[in-house]
């Protein structure tokens, strides 16, 4: 069972249940923290059946995309360089 | 289909088990020439003029939701299988199955929505009916509505005019009513900003016949966008190519479905079009939609292509390509 | 969709597809498996396949919760569905999994109360507004969602909701790995981790496949760019001589997981000795059950189940697709006598089976064909 969203902790609903309600693409549901009780409200985490079970790490989301973004250099930069010989 | 078995909800979802139950139960016992092209609507030439005849019913749970209720659906959804066919709808009929218990104000309120939609849509309601079966027997209320319209001289629509090159066209975004009508059950505790898209389609369509070139059109109502152009592709022998990143979906509809393991293909509308054109009708198609406001989302979503025939593709935004296959039993949520 | 789109971006994707056309080895096979439900939607319903060169092949292993219930744990929840007063509740993709007389949905058509929710939590809500009902909740799932299963069982004791049971079919991820890499013939480069149950159990369960059977493993979470990220690495690993364990998922998963889930599912559920995986047999301490301190709300203890031990269709090659010995289509009665309306067998069950995924995405041919 792995589907699991991101979604943003938008309010606590009640604190000692350990209710929040969780926010993705304008839509909204009550979420529990009860495995997740660092989360805080403008948190991002992974909802999974109506739990978040962690909290998202933008930092490390822009780094996995800065790393992305490096690669596939030296092989387009060897497709321009053919196609420029062949010319 | 083999004696003996029980209905299950997938027959009604309008996927495969819908198509099976029709093609192996109905068609056997009720086949005509009239019936047996399956289209929205059935054309037939009444001295000189061709007729439109359609019927459906409703059963829409919850009765009233976000954009409107079970009301509008009985004269939008008829309309437009009377629009889609060509037709200039003339009157409706509307047949009300009321469980005992049920308020009398809201039936008030339904029959205030089905005048004003009928109103809007410039049809009359023609002809009525009205049964009580007892508190249990009925959930609220049933409605059912045959609708006739008038298809002008001239026009001519069907699988069969579809070539190879056509566009595929949709009036706006997909997946509207059905997710509004699943969040309203409340079932799911899931909030949003979501209404169903229930509207008459006869100005777009007659807009689009002025324009010319149109092939075919359909409302894809139960089964989404995947399923209409599934039964296309396998009626006319062609396939249909969609792109991805083409497709019109609303942000909240979207997120609603990523949630729910839902494709929005496969979710229904009841207030958009699908229009297979030609392609140098297609840019004035498009224009010709966008104009009225209920095409303002309008787009080019594909086109067709002569093989794999019977099949539908989706190019995906990653520069895949994958098939959308019909519907299979009932949208429920993918949890993994 | 943030945390989404950016992952499944097409500019994206062709980068790290062309960083793969440059770190293959030419007409070396890597065959990577996956065992997640996720992760084979994923490939499939963004034809995944097609991006990377033909040496690098997915293979689908078993990954998918709803797939590997035996029939004969399905026949036991029908069962419960159609006792007096009962009302079973669970996953939506749960309801369509045929057992020996046809599925839940089945049952319901005959009658049977029985409802889709999205969250245990849910279930529990059922129980606390229907009191004079029984409400059973079918749990299944791997250790992803075996915490959440946890915490409500600990919300039912402490509210002291006493009609509401948990028939507990909970799997964990790591014994089948074992059992696969055990089998004669097993044709295995490496593996793409789940993404979400490594969120629960952190990275170190799978230290074992690269020490003990000298796999490279990488968690990978669920976007399109990510699965072809994993790829990356693991080409990485075999070119400089590695093979350890290594996160892609760096953004939700941390090493030691997550020690409230951990906790939770401690607390409420334990091993069983053995478990019946459709498709792949008996495997020892491959499922969870209620500890004896949470009897009052196990259905097992509460229920007399028939238990039966149903045997897998003959002509049903399940087994083999789920330990990726073959793919759907070599299986012969794939789209013809097994279809996601008609499932023989456990692949083809749930969309996130296999076989389920490449009938959708894939139609009736084989990808290289479409």
């Amino acid at each position: 069972m792995c589907l699991g969203i991101p979604a943003q902790i938008v309010e606590i609903v009640d604190l000692e249940s350990m209710i929040a309600r969780a926010e993705i693409s304008g839509v909204r549901r009550n979420i529990s923290t009860a495995l997740c009780p660092e989360a805080r409200v403008g948190d991002w985490v992974l909802v999974h059946v109506g739990f978040a079970l962690a909290t998202i790490d933008e930092q490390q989301a822009r780094e996995t995309i800065a790393l992305l973004e490096q690669m596939g250099e030296s092989y387009e930069q060897e497709l321009r360089e053919l196609k420029a010989s062949a010319a | 289909m083999s004696g003996g078995g029980l209905i299950t909800l997938a027959h009604g979802a309008g996927g495969k088990a819908t198509r099976n139950l029709v093609e192996k139960l109905f068609l056997p016992e009720l086949g005509n020439p009239l019936l047996e092209p399956l289209g929205d609507s059935a054309l037939f030439d009444v001295n000189g003029s061709r007729l439109a005849f359609t019927t459906d019913s409703y059963v829409v749970r919850p009765i009233f939701f976000p954009g409107g209720s079970i009301g509008d659906l009985a004269v939008n959804g008829t309309v437009n299988d009377l629009a889609v066919a060509g037709a200039r709808p003339l009157a409706l009929s509307a047949g009300f199955v009321v469980e005992e218990g049920y308020p009398v104000d809201d039936l008030r309120r339904v029959a205030a929505d089905l005048a004003r939609a009928a109103e809007r849509a410039g049809v009359s309601v023609a002809a009525g009916d009205t049964k009580v079966v007892e508190h249990g027997k009925g959930d609220g209320l049933y409605i059912t509505s045959a609708g006739v319209g008038v298809v002008p001289r001239g026009v001519e629509l069907g699988p069969h005019l579809v070539r190879p090159g056509d566009r595929v066209l949709v009036s706006g975004t997909l997946g509207d009513h059905g997710m509004a009508v699943l969040l309203a059950r409340g079932d799911l505790d899931l909030e949003a900003d979501l209404h169903s898209d229930t509207a008459p389609l006869h100005g777009l369509t007659a807009a689009l016949l002025d324009v010319g070139g149109v092939r075919w059109m359909r409302d894809p109502t139960r089964g989404g966008l995947a399923t209409a152009l599934n039964e296309l592709a396998r009626d006319a022998g062609l396939a249909v190519e969609l792109e991805e990143a083409a497709l019109p979906v609303r942000q909240e509809v979207a997120g609603a479905c990523e949630i729910l393991g839902i494709d929005p293909l496969y979710v229904a509308n009841e207030g958009k079009l699908i229009a297979v054109v030609s392609p140098e009708s297609a840019p004035a198609a498009l224009a010709a939609l966008r104009a009225d406001p209920l095409g303002a989302d309008a787009a080019i979503v594909g086109a067709v292509r002569a093989e794999p025939s019977g099949l539908v593709l989706l190019g995906t935004a990653l520069g895949g390509s994958r098939i959308v296959d019909m519907l299979v039993g009932d949208p429920l949520p993918r949890i993994c | 969709m943030k945390f989404v789109d950016e992952f499944r971006s097409g500019k994206l994707a062709k980068r790290v597809s062309a960083e793969i056309a440059a770190l293959v080895d030419p007409g070396v096979p890597v065959r990577i498996m996956e065992v997640c439900g996720g992760h084979t939607h994923t490939i499939y319903r963004h034809g995944l396949q097609q991006l990377v060169p033909p040496e690098v092949e997915f293979l689908h292993g078993p990954g998918c919760p709803v797939c590997v219930i035996s029939m004969g744990r399905v026949d036991d929840a029908i069962w419960l569905a159609e006792q007096p007063d009962v009302l079973l509740a669970t996953f939506g993709d749960m309801m369509r999994v045929p057992g020996r007389r046809g599925s839940l949905l089945d049952a319901r058509a005959r009658g049977a109360d029985v409802r889709m929710v999205y969250s245990p939590l849910d279930a529990l809500e059922l129980a606390r507004r229907n009191p004079d009902r029984r409400v059973v909740f079918l749990a299944i799932g791997f250790e992803t969602t075996a915490p959440a299963t946890a915490v409500t069982l600990l919300r039912a004791r402490e509210e002291g909701i006493a009609n509401f049971s948990v028939f507990c079919n909970h799997v964990t991820i790591a014994p089948p790995l074992r059992a696969i890499l055990d089998m004669p013939d097993v044709r295995i480069d490496a593996f793409i981790a789940p993404g979400h149950v490594s969120t629960v159990v952190g990275s170190r369960p799978y230290e074992f496949i690269a020490r003990e059977y000298g796999r490279p493993v990488v968690v990978t979470a669920f976007e399109p760019v990510d699965i072809l990220h994993a790829v990356v690495m693991i080409l990485r690993q075999r070119r400089e001589g590695r093979c350890e364990v290594e996160n892609q998922y760096t953004r939700v998963v941390r090493p030691e997981g997550n020690p409230q889930a951990i906790v939770a599912m401690a607390a409420t559920m334990e091993l069983r000795e053995t478990f019946e995986w459709r498709g792949l047999g008996r495997i020892e301490r491959s499922a969870l059950r209620l500890r004896p301190a949470f009897a009052t709300w196990d259905a097992e203890a509460l229920f007399e189940l028939p238990a039966a031990r149903v045997r897998d269709r003959k002509a049903c090659r399940c087994g083999e697709v789920l330990v990726g010995a073959i793919q759907p289509w070599d299986c012969k009665v794939f789209g013809t006598g097994c279809t996601p309306e008609r499932p023989l067998g456990a692949c083809m069950v749930s969309s996130e089976g296999a076989c389920a995924a490449a009938y959708q995405y894939g139609g009736q041919k084989c990808p290289a064909a479409a």
